[in-house]
């Protein structure tokens, strides 16, 4: 098949099968990303971090944990692209080893936070009632508290770890999910689509995972990438106060804070786990934007 | 068929409950189309939601087979016997299912076997051939999604069909289309048709009996043919009918 | 023969897409006199594309273009956004299909036709008010000063489309843009509210587009009309001639038609012919005729 064709394909208005419905569909999609210039860009970083992450051991010009003491807060170099930390250990590599914790953290929580918040959402708005007026309360009494300092409590308590610090993140990162979720319910619940489903018999639960589900994932789905900036932050807070990643890890917050110390004199230290940090957070954000063209058509540019 | 008695329907609780319809009573005989006609807010369509249970804020009778309805539930054997299309075909289908996923659920939902030759069967029966069983409904035209929602509602095998304004959100030569599907599906499947409509005309096109409704109450039951023979007693029928003519 | 108030030469609207450039209007001309000129055509036709390219309406990506474009003799064909303000409301108004998404719900009735009429004729707010009621008299709406003070949601749809009427004469514009005003209303109320729209235009000599998709309507109620197929015009003709259509597009138009007064017992169903979507040969010249005397 050459290359138009298999566009014509994808592209078809009436498609044959199931499965070119369904490739013609996310064909489509990837059309209007591809579309979003700065969204491209945003998708390039990530995925560039994402490579660097596996390929960590191989592309890093030194071990992120070799201490070489005389060799100690030196500025960029030819020998070290970004200079050394208070310790001499290699700031890029680092960073790249760091990349791996900061993938770690934003994975597990942009799975954790929106799955507990889209499930307690939907059901709220689609229970209404009582089971809606209490899962609200809840919603309200997390969202009642400071995100970092309802984390810090719970880290407190459990003990400093970087897994006890992606558990608090995710944790306190879930009710505006319930609350988006909750509000698309309840705009989908009245459908006329959804009043057809129930008068062929369908039950609430297949009502919920098979037709209210899917016209919220995609809107959470826009909603974590652009929190991602935010989630990659409070982690990077938690390290910085030193209640996430532990030392030698390298995680980008530790190091900041690691730097904090010499920040006047020696800048780098602390500026490059920065500037890693604001260039993730920022692909994040163009991601989400460029997502929200694709899965959310009611927020049409005009 | 369908016998309501004495049908009030409301919304809201006291004191801000409103009744949408008061005291409504008629009968439909198997194999009949009978027509709702009214204006916004007559409540034709409140009576639609209501025998279909989807509003459970009623009372009064409505029975279908001579078997009485209850207000809050409806069991596996109402879905087979009573069947809805809906007025806007853009809101009625879900976005993110293709027909093929739409006839299939509605198919399993209703226990029925065979699915893919009955989803074939479906779309041949409502004029739509092969190309459109993978389509989105962002691919379908308006008259085709009502197609694919009339499709949805046949795929029970009911005998009762209830139309809200099936045809109100489309153009003339696409409700042209619709209205002769409906009257020949009714024909082969021996289908009882309940039709709200605010269009005289279209009722009278497809109706034996007509209830004219204006805010929340029965004015006059006529027939079609004391319709069109000026034979409206009610002053309110007289003036609708005399609007839809353009006097 | 006079000139006419709006003149329109081979109007074409074009958005791109990924399958190529989309034409929703391909090549329309016409001239409007002081008079009711309805534009009938199915949803796609290009009806209501044709009223917003008019105004300016039409958003980016999408393009206008056209040989002319003229009101009163200057053209005002992509006019930048500040002078095509002006004339909007001004001199050309248009009246929406839902009084609801076109009257803002935060504002009261009045305060709006009071704004609407200032920021044309900046006249102190004294005289604009009571500008405002003569207007909301005019609309035939009983107590002016009562409904002045009311809010959108608290009238009714009749009553809000006569508000919106009453709204976009105040100006005093030369051309009126119905686009369906009465399809969101129920039939009973639908009469009156175009028998005040009509007598509104006729004693104000102003000309009238009419956008409808309502055959029988518009032929009560204007004076010529255009039948709008595929972004393209495929017939004119004087509405009281209407049921003598030749074009075989509109005979099956009107004959798709469920009707009271004559039974059938299938309804005709329009056949399309792909030859209806290019020009006419012979009917290109009549277009843009105005009828006699005027």
């Amino acid at each position: 098949m050459s290359a138009v064709s298999r566009r014509d394909w994808l592209l078809s208005d009436a498609p044959q099968t199931r499965r070119q419905a369904r490739l013609g569909a996310i064909y489509q999609g990837w059309l209007t990303f591809r579309a979003n210039k700065l969204a491209m860009l945003g998708l390039i970083i990530l995925i560039l971090l994402i490579g660097m992450a596996i390929l960590a051991p191989w592309i890093s010009p030194y071990s992120p944990y070799s201490q070489n003491l005389a060799n100690r807060l030196q500025p960029p170099s030819a020998a070290n692209w970004l200079g050394t930390d208070a310790l001499g250990r290699d700031i890029l590599s680092r960073l790249i080893h760091g990349s791996r914790i900061t993938l770690f953290i934003v994975g597990t929580v942009a799975l954790i936070a929106p799955i507990i918040g889209l499930f307690i959402g939907t059901v709220a708005g689609f229970a209404g009632g009582w089971v809606d007026q209490v899962l609200m309360r809840i919603t309200d009494i997390f969202l009642a508290f400071p995100k970092l300092i309802l984390a810090l409590a719970f880290v407190a308590a459990l003990g400093p770890s970087i897994g006890n610090a992606v558990l608090a993140l995710a944790l306190t990162a879930w009710p505006p999910y319930a609350r988006l979720a909750r509000a698309e319910t309840l705009t989908i619940r009245n459908a006329d689509f959804i009043a057809a489903a129930r008068l062929q018999g369908a039950s609430r639960l297949r009502l919920l995972i098979r037709h209210i589900w899917p016209l919220c994932v995609s809107s959470l789905i826009v909603r974590v990438a652009l929190d991602m900036a935010g989630i990659i932050l409070s982690a990077a807070g938690l390290g910085f106060l030193g209640l996430g990643a532990q030392p030698p890890l390298p995680e980008w917050g530790a190091m900041i804070s690691d730097g904090r110390a010499y920040i006047l004199d020696f800048w780098w230290v602390a500026a490059m786990p920065g500037l890693a940090i604001f260039t993730v957070s920022m692909a994040f954000n163009l991601l989400g934007d460029g997502l929200r063209d694709v899965l959310d058509p009611k927020g049409d540019k005009s | 068929m369908l016998r309501v008695e004495d049908l009030t329907i409301w919304f809201g609780q006291p004191p801000d409950r409103i009744d949408a319809v008061r005291g409504v009573g008629f009968d439909i005989a198997a194999g009949e189309s009978f027509g709702l006609v009214g204006e916004s807010g007559s409540g034709k369509s409140t009576i639609l939601r209501a025998v279909a249970g989807l509003n459970p804020n009623w009372s009064g009778r409505i029975e279908v087979d001579g078997r009485p309805l209850r207000a809050d539930r409806r069991d596996r054997a109402f879905f087979k016997t009573v069947q809805m299309v809906f007025q806007d075909p853009y809101a009625s289908l879900h976005p993110r299912h293709s027909v093929d996923a739409v006839l299939g659920e509605t198919l399993r939902l209703q226990g029925m076997d065979r699915i893919d030759s009955r989803i074939q069967k479906l779309l041949d029966d409502v004029g739509l051939g092969r190309g459109f069983r993978f389509r989105y409904p962002h691919q379908l035209s308006g008259g085709q999604r009502q197609r694919v929602a009339i499709a949805r509602a046949l795929a029970a095998e009911p005998r009762l069909l209830l139309l809200d304004e099936p045809t109100s959100a489309l153009d003339v030569s696409v409700q042209a289309e619709i209205l002769n599907l409906l009257a020949d599906l009714r024909a082969e499947h021996g289908l009882t048709y309940l039709l709200v409509s605010h269009d005289l005309a279209v009722i009278a096109h497809m109706c034996d009996r007509l209830a004219v409704m204006q805010q929340g109450r029965i004015v006059e039951i006529l027939s079609a043919a004391q319709l069109r023979g000026d034979a409206a007693e009610a002053p309110y029928s007289r003036h609708l009918i005399a609007a839809s003519l353009g006097r | 023969m006079t000139a006419p108030l709006l003149s329109v030469r081979d109007l074409r609207v074009t958005f791109p897409t990924r399958q190529g450039e989309f034409q929703a209007v391909r090549g329309l001309s016409f001239d409007l006199g002081r008079e009711r000129l309805a534009i009938v055509g199915e949803s796609g036709s290009g009806k209501s594309m044709t009223g917003r390219a008019i105004l300016g309406l039409v958003r980016p990506p999408g393009r206008v273009e056209a040989a002319a474009l003229t009101l009163q003799g200057r053209s005002i064909l992509n006019l930048p956004e500040r002078q095509m303000r002006a004339i909007r409301g001004g001199q050309i108004s248009m009246v929406m299909q839902d009084p609801k998404f076109s009257l803002n719900p935060v504002m009261t009735v009045g305060q709006q036709i009071i704004e609407a009429y200032r920021l044309h004729a900046r006249a102190p707010r004294g005289e604009a008010r009571a500008k405002a009621l003569e207007m909301l008299r005019a609309v035939q709406i009983r107590e002016p000063e009562r409904v002045m003070d009311t809010y959108p949601h608290e009238v009714s749809g009749g009553m809000g489309q006569r508000i919106m009427i009453a709204m976009m004469l105040a100006p005093g514009p030369q051309i009126l843009i119905a686009d369906e005003p009465t399809s969101a209303l129920d039939v009973s109320v639908r009469g009156e509210v175009l028998s005040i729209m009509d007598n509104l235009v006729k004693d104000r000599g102003m000309g009238l587009i009419f956008i409808s998709h309502d055959l029988n309507l518009v032929s009560r109620f204007c004076d010529r009309v255009l039948i709008m197929y595929a972004g393209r015009v495929v017939e004119t003709l004087p509405a009281r001639e209407l049921h003598q259509a030749r074009h075989p597009y509109t005979r099956g138009l009107l004959n798709s038609l469920p009707r009271l007064d004559a039974p059938v017992d299938r309804l005709a169903v329009l056949q399309r012919d792909e030859a209806w979507r290019e020009p006419d040969p012979a009917a290109a010249r009549a277009d843009t005729d105005l009828p006699g005397g005027l």
